[in-house]
């Protein structure tokens, strides 16, 4: 019994101090830089001040924060609101075609996204897929210059999450108990009124994961706009990559980062928020 | 939504899903070099993948780099995952908040984090620090995959094991270990992916001596369509596929 207490107090110590070392103290050594001064190549003096968050809101950054959260927020609502019917679908199809439709976005989920945003390329190009369709139907007279816009870019970050969309939607579809549906319909509720009022809420754990799971990397993917933004767009990714790479001003970078970490924080606090209520309304 | 409408947005849902890819695989056997025009078949770029050299080296480093930290991952995140569920102890319920931030962490912030602190410690970037981002990256993953099959157990069978003389050491080795199996190899195969796939946190973490395959293609795609890439994307999209097969194969066995 001694033995086993021991063999215990070693494993935990041994994973607390992996988590120290890996999670919690790099991430306190991003928030020191934070407040420091950035002195010459790489170098970080410290320091406690909050000119690096001051200077984030400064016009030239902050209308590519602004930017960026606005893009960022397009996608993750275009991938919830294409996202959720289709998942829908996928929740309500069959096992034995279900298991096969679902692989089929699995695989797409799991797939490196550069290469997946390069296979864009192909279909944005000037003469690519997307332009040759168009002419062929006679919608266009020329091939449109898609490619290096922000449009492509939207689309290619679209392209990247939908996957990370659809499926912990599908997670929490798939758990829905249908009966909440069947009694809302029997009470006299309209189809919109079910989905608002019973859908909605159960499904919300669901959401607001999908929603993390898309907002957050389309902040910091910054291989996309590379590929199909040109030099034009940036992305908080792209600029936090700079000020670490080419700036070399740390602190500045490590400001931005912690600014994502903090959307990060929030979007985590609403997880677990509908996650709880959902929980507390299950016991009740 | 009626039967038909369905069946037609789900196909147009995976037809912007796979369309891009199928079109990629397709040219990367096409003849032409310079046009999209397709000009016959032909494996000419797979060959000419083949025997570039750095190429080669940089896929070699790649999946040693998957493989070796998939396997370390699995060993911490399994440990893990049993800790924090066979035992109560002060700092459970911390682990398990913090597994699930950090699975939930974008790439760049993990990447940029570590990267401050290899530089902190002044280690050289290379082959071991992007071996501890990657293992970083996965641990999370494997230990979530690990407790999630560790709930579905009868609690029971542990028990019998104590009553019968067993010592925790017995009861790791001899009784969860054999049960968790499926669900740590799916692991694996998860990190192996992770590791395989990632761009940015390699881009911070690794240095000019360890190129790995990712960022290959990286200073590749920049330069826009190639059906060098193209073959070398196919072949990326084939071994992924291979492995969600794979690890999706090994989940559903608990089923």
């Amino acid at each position: 019994m001694k033995d086993s207490r021991f063999f215990r107090r070693v494993v935990v110590t041994a994973i607390l101090a992996w988590m120290v070392l890996f999670a919690f103290g790099p991430n306190l050594l991003v928030l020191l830089a934070s407040f420091g001064h950035s002195r010459g190549a790489a170098f970080v003096e410290p320091g406690l001040s909050l000119h690096n968050y001051l200077r984030l809101l400064e016009p030239a950054y902050g209308r590519i924060l602004l930017s960026s959260l606005w893009l960022a927020g397009g996608v993750t609502i275009i991938c919830l609101v294409c996202g959720y019917p289709f998942a829908a679908i996928l929740a309500r199809t069959r096992p034995p075609w279900r298991n096969w439709l679902l692989l089929l976005v699995v695989i797409p989920f799991w797939t490196n996204s550069l290469v997946r945003t390069y296979a864009m390329i192909a279909i944005l190009n000037a003469n690519g897929i997307a332009n040759r369709l168009l002419l062929a139907a006679g919608l266009i007279q020329a091939p449109l210059p898609m490619m290096y816009s922000d449009g492509a870019v939207l689309v290619g970050l679209i392209y990247a999450l939908l996957p990370f969309m659809v499926l912990p939607l599908y997670a929490a579809l798939e758990r829905l108990d249908q009966r909440f549906v069947e009694a809302a319909r029997d009470l006299g509720a309209t189809p919109v009124k079910t989905f608002v009022r019973i859908i909605v809420p159960l499904t919300m754990p669901g959401i607001v994961s999908g929603c993390m799971l898309v907002f957050l990397p389309a902040l910091g993917m910054f291989y996309v706009t590379d590929v199909l933004g040109g030099a034009k767009g940036m992305l908080l990714g792209n600029f936090i990559r700079d000020q670490f790479l080419t700036s070399r001003d740390w602190p500045f970078g490590s400001a931005a980062s912690v600014a994502m970490t903090v959307v990060m924080g929030f979007m985590l606090l609403l997880y677990w928020k509908s996650n709880t209520r959902l929980s507390r309304r299950e016991w009740t | 939504m009626s039967r038909s409408l369905k069946i037609a947005y789900a196909t147009l849902v995976y037809l912007f899903l796979y369309l891009p890819l199928v079109v990629m695989v397709v040219y990367s056997f096409n003849a032409s070099r310079f046009s999209m025009q397709w000009k016959g078949f032909t494996l000419h770029w797979y060959d000419t993948l083949i025997h570039d050299a750095s190429l080669i080296q940089a896929a070699l480093h790649s999946l040693a780099i998957a493989a070796v930290s998939a396997t370390v991952a699995c060993f911490i995140g399994t440990v893990t995952a049993l800790a924090i569920h066979r035992w109560r102890f002060v700092g459970r319920k911390v682990i398990h908040a913090v597994l699930f931030v950090m699975m939930m962490s974008p790439d760049i912030v993990i990447g940029i984090s570590l990267l401050v602190l290899f530089m902190t410690l002044s280690l050289p970037l290379g082959f071991w620090t992007l071996l501890m981002a990657h293992v970083t990256l996965c641990v999370p993953f494997v230990a979530i995959t690990v407790h999630g099959r560790l709930q579905g157990f009868d609690p029971h069978v542990v028990e019998a094991a104590r009553d019968l003389g067993a010592g925790e050491y017995e009861v790791w080795r001899h009784i969860v270990l054999p049960m968790t199996m499926p669900a740590v190899l799916a692991g694996w195969f998860m990190s192996f992916t992770l590791s395989l796939d990632d761009v940015i946190i390699a881009f911070f973490t690794t240095g000019p001596t360890f190129e790995v395959l990712p960022l290959r293609i990286y200073s590749m795609v920049r330069l826009g369509l190639k059906p060098e890439i193209n073959a070398l994307c196919a072949a990326m999209i084939l071994i992924t596929a291979v492995a969600v097969v794979t690890t999706q194969g090994l989940l559903k066995e608990r089923k």
